[in-house]
């Protein structure tokens, strides 16, 4: 019984990767197109030179929860509540995933 | 066909080509033998440097990229403005194409002279045509010096408008610094659009800021075509008053139809206007290799673009990116602008490249930071978000805005953004 699910699982996920037009969240690159919004200020896959907080490495739930935090004011910010806005939870949690998937220099 | 192969490259530009050809650095996995295509980028700006490398970081080294580009070294238009004030020199916004050869992108020093979108080829000034699969056409701006009578060749020489950050940046620094104390320095704004919507007030600023420290019976009259300030209207406003409140005059629908360079006076409709240094922009179009390939739509300045791949409205498989775009709503002409229009751009070739679809949504950002004196800066930031329903990249409602005032700390970041993006550009 386990074999013909997984197979069946297997092909809907193939469905969903081949047509990324389908709906946000499916793209397998979603996380890594968003990030590159963050990269000017934050450095190439969140590795920051200097002067702006390194997002590379850092804990998803962490980066997740303070774009949050930005979004509602719970946060104060000089920008990041207004950049913050911009972002739905979905991808939030996409650009969350993929910094802490990065290595920190 | 003319076609330029590998081989030919390294015969004809030996010692640059034998760092490109290196395999790329640890980020990227040696490039198959067969590259899946190859894009040829023109313009080594903002936009064109950061396509090029995000190509090859996203193909794994599988996309072959040529970038033509006329200067040796990037030089930063943002953060210029500071070399004008006297608390920056051109080599602290100056970085070098090294760091691009290290992705194994093949720097070219040349101009590319045309382009046949036909048979999808690059005409170059030094090398061989260049055939592509895809080209992207990153020329930013050139300035319509004949819409201003009297701004000709000669008068070029006299009155600069520095508003491409390089020798004439250095060269107007030289002006203000050999001006007499109690002289005027001039600014004039075109009407909108141009090329870095706050750079004319955060220029007035810089300029004010080093009156205010050397020549303190200086001023500083700001000429603009439009009705108000385009950018952040308030904050530089408050700038003026508090810092520089008698060293700064601002008028309004003031814009400048003429100039006499001999008499060293700029003309509107109604005054004439004398000073000792004259920093005169006139309207921009999109630079001139956009224009020579048909690249403009509509109204003949900017090129159109498909806002989900920047493929051009004109010609299929030339993207167009930054200043030179026909902008989206509320989207300013701006370096970091151009920086995501790249990455937008390269995201999509490699979709399309791979047989995949780009993505349908992108989101793309924009921060501008403008230094109102040495240390104290102002920001204006937006999301843009791909809006299916009007093919167009649109400010997501709610996240926008600009700075709650002026502050150091804001300094801090402003410089810090510029060592962030151009090592995300070139690094």
């Amino acid at each position: 019984m386990i074999r013909p699910l997984l197979v069946a699982a297997l092909a809907s996920a193939a469905t969903v990767f081949a047509s990324p037009v389908s709906a946000q969240g499916t793209d397998p690159n979603l996380g890594r197109h968003l990030s590159a919004a963050c990269a000017n200020c934050h450095g190439t896959n969140g590795v920051s030179q200097q002067g702006m907080p390194n997002l590379a490495g850092q804990q998803q739930t962490y980066l997740a929860q303070q774009m949050r935090d930005f979004k509602t004011g719970k946060r104060p910010a000089t920008i990041m509540h207004q950049l913050a806005k911009g972002y739905t939870d979905e991808q939030i949690d996409a650009l969350a995933a993929y910094f802490s998937a990065q290595k920190a220099r | 066909m003319n076609r330029f192969t590998r081989r030919d490259f390294l015969k004809t530009s030996g010692a640059l080509a034998a760092t490109s050809l290196s395999p790329g650095c640890a980020m990227e996995p040696a490039a198959p033998s067969r590259p899946i295509g190859r894009v040829i980028v023109i313009g080594g700006g903002y936009g064109g440097a950061t396509t090029a490398k995000y190509l090859r970081m996203w193909s794994g080294g599988s996309i072959e990229v040529f970038l033509i580009e006329r200067n040796a070294e990037f030089i930063s238009c943002p953060l210029s403005n500071l070399v004008l004030g006297g608390t920056k020199t051109l080599s602290d916004i100056t970085r070098g194409y090294g760091g691009l050869r290290s992705h194994g992108v093949q720097v070219l020093r040349d101009e590319a002279t045309a382009i046949n979108a036909e048979k999808k080829k690059v005409s170059l000034k030094r090398n061989d045509d260049l055939p592509y699969d895809r080209l992207i056409v990153s020329p930013a701006v050139d300035l319509m010096y004949e819409q201003i009578e009297g701004y000709d060749a000669e008068a070029q020489k006299k009155i600069l408008t520095a508003w491409k950050a390089g020798p004439e940046t250095v060269a107007l620094r030289q002006q203000l610094e050999a001006m007499r104390d109690g002289g005027v320095f001039v600014v004039s704004i075109p009407r909108s659009p141009y090329r870095c919507p706050p750079g004319p007030y955060e220029r007035a600023c810089q300029v004010a800021f080093y009156f205010k420290q050397a020549k303190p019976r200086s001023k500083v009259i700001i000429l603009d075509a439009n009705e108000d300030v385009v950018s952040k209207p308030a904050l530089f406003k408050a700038a003026w008053n508090d810092l520089y409140k008698g060293i700064i005059e601002y008028r309004n629908n003031s814009e400048v139809k003429a100039l006499d360079a001999h008499a060293m006076a700029v003309k509107t409709d109604f005054d004439t206007i004398k000073g000792d240094v004259l920093n005169v922009l006139p309207p921009m179009r999109a630079g001139d290799i956009a224009r020579s390939a048909g690249l403009m739509t509509g109204n003949t300045r900017w090129c159109g673009v498909d806002w989900l791949t920047m493929e051009s409205l004109a010609h299929k498989s030339i993207h167009v990116l930054g200043d030179a775009t026909l902008s989206a709503p509320a989207m300013p002409k701006s370096g970091h602008m151009a920086n995501n229009h790249g990455k937008l751009a390269a995201a999509a070739i490699v979709e399309l490249m791979n047989g995949r679809a780009p993505d349908p949504q992108p989101v793309i950002a924009n921060t501008c930071y403008s230094f109102v004196s040495d240390k104290e800066v102002i920001h204006v930031a937006s999301v843009h978000r791909y809006d299916p329903a009007q093919k167009t990249l649109t400010v997501v409602p709610g996240a926008s805005g600009v700075s709650s005032g002026r502050s150091e700390l804001e300094g801090i970041y402003g410089w810090a953004w510029g060592q962030n993006i151009w090592s995300d550009m070139l690094g």
